[in-house]
């Protein structure tokens, strides 16, 4: 089933290495970064809006 | 509030965003079931290519986010659309979620593209009409991220975007049709409804990997939707429980 001979001959991707996993790899960081920016701007908004309800909220009873 | 078998209540971003945060993982599970599958039969089952060697393995990733950046460009002109008639809330908050994701899928697909144009063509980049078109999509999208950005009241950023989004849109059919319409550098199509240039096996890896692009697009632009409503609804009742319970 499995196409290649070895795993030096699937690194190496026929002489075409560098473009292709050229191509994966730097879809993957992407794909790999996105998700923890969107991850890291969702804690800090939901931290920021919960400071502005408390100091809503404090200076309402006051 | 006393619709409750109103579809339209989907598009209330209190119902919205429960129903969007259960949806997310089943996307993520399914993404990555499509992609292992699609990697392994892409780059470890399908043979190589009898004209581009093993380079043509690029295909995996270079068409599903290809296909991706225009049809999210699509999907965000189509909300606007809808926010343009319709003033509706919900339809300016998916347009600017979906925005990123939609730019670093056009980044992708040029960056996949310069890596397979160099060795196949002998150059990172030409401009030709296919190329160019991409290229402008990107800026569409930078153009719009921009726009919203700068303006201050949201509403009126949504419009002023919205607007842009249905301008560009004419860039969709130019980039599809770009390898019909004039002589270019890219190759035809590689898949038709009627008939496909591909082998069977190449043709599932790459439809495989498509789904699962598909699938991280839906999860990651459904997160950021998530945060932009807790933003934007900030004053009303259901994101103060929100942030009041124990909030992810």
């Amino acid at each position: 089933m499995i196409y290649w001979n070895s795993f030096s001959d699937f690194l190496a991707m026929g002489g075409y290495g560098l473009y292709v996993w050229g191509s994966f790899g730097v879809t993957t960081l992407i794909m790999v970064l996105e998700p923890i920016a969107v991850a890291r701007n969702r804690k800090t908004t939901i931290a920021r809006l919960k400071r502005q309800l408390r100091a809503e909220s404090r200076s309402t009873e006051a | 509030m006393n619709d409750r078998f109103n579809l339209y209540r989907f598009a209330a971003p209190a119902t919205f965003y429960p129903l969007a945060g259960k949806m997310i993982p089943w996307f993520v599970a399914a993404g990555i079931l499509f992609g292992l599958a699609g990697l392994y039969i892409g780059m470890l089952v399908a043979p190589t290519d009898f004209q581009q060697g093993e380079g043509y393995r690029i295909i995996f990733v270079h068409v599903p986010t290809s296909w991706m950046s225009m049809f999210i460009y699509l999907v965000m002109a189509f909300w606007a659309a809808i926010g343009l008639a319709f003033n509706t809330r919900l339809s300016g908050m998916m347009a600017r979620a979906l925005a990123p994701t939609g730019a670093l899928m056009a980044f992708l697909s040029l960056w996949t593209g310069a890596l397979w144009g160099k060795p196949m063509w002998g150059t990172w980049w030409v401009w030709d009409a296919r190329l160019t078109s991409e290229l402008i999509l990107l800026f569409l999208y930078i153009g719009y991220m921009a726009l919203v950005a700068a303006i201050d009241d949201p509403r009126r950023g949504d419009k002023a975007g919205g607007i842009l989004l249905l301008v560009g849109v004419v860039n969709i059919p130019i980039i599809y049709f770009s390898v019909k319409w004039w002589n270019t550098l890219h190759q035809g199509s590689s898949v038709n409804l009627t008939k496909s240039s591909m082998a069977e096996i190449m043709l599932w890896g790459m439809l495989l990997m498509a789904l699962a692009f598909w699938m991280y697009s839906i999860a990651i632009a459904l997160a950021r939707v998530r945060t932009i409503m807790l933003e934007r609804e900030r004053h009303t009742d259901w994101v103060r429980q929100e942030l009041a319970g124990d909030s992810q």
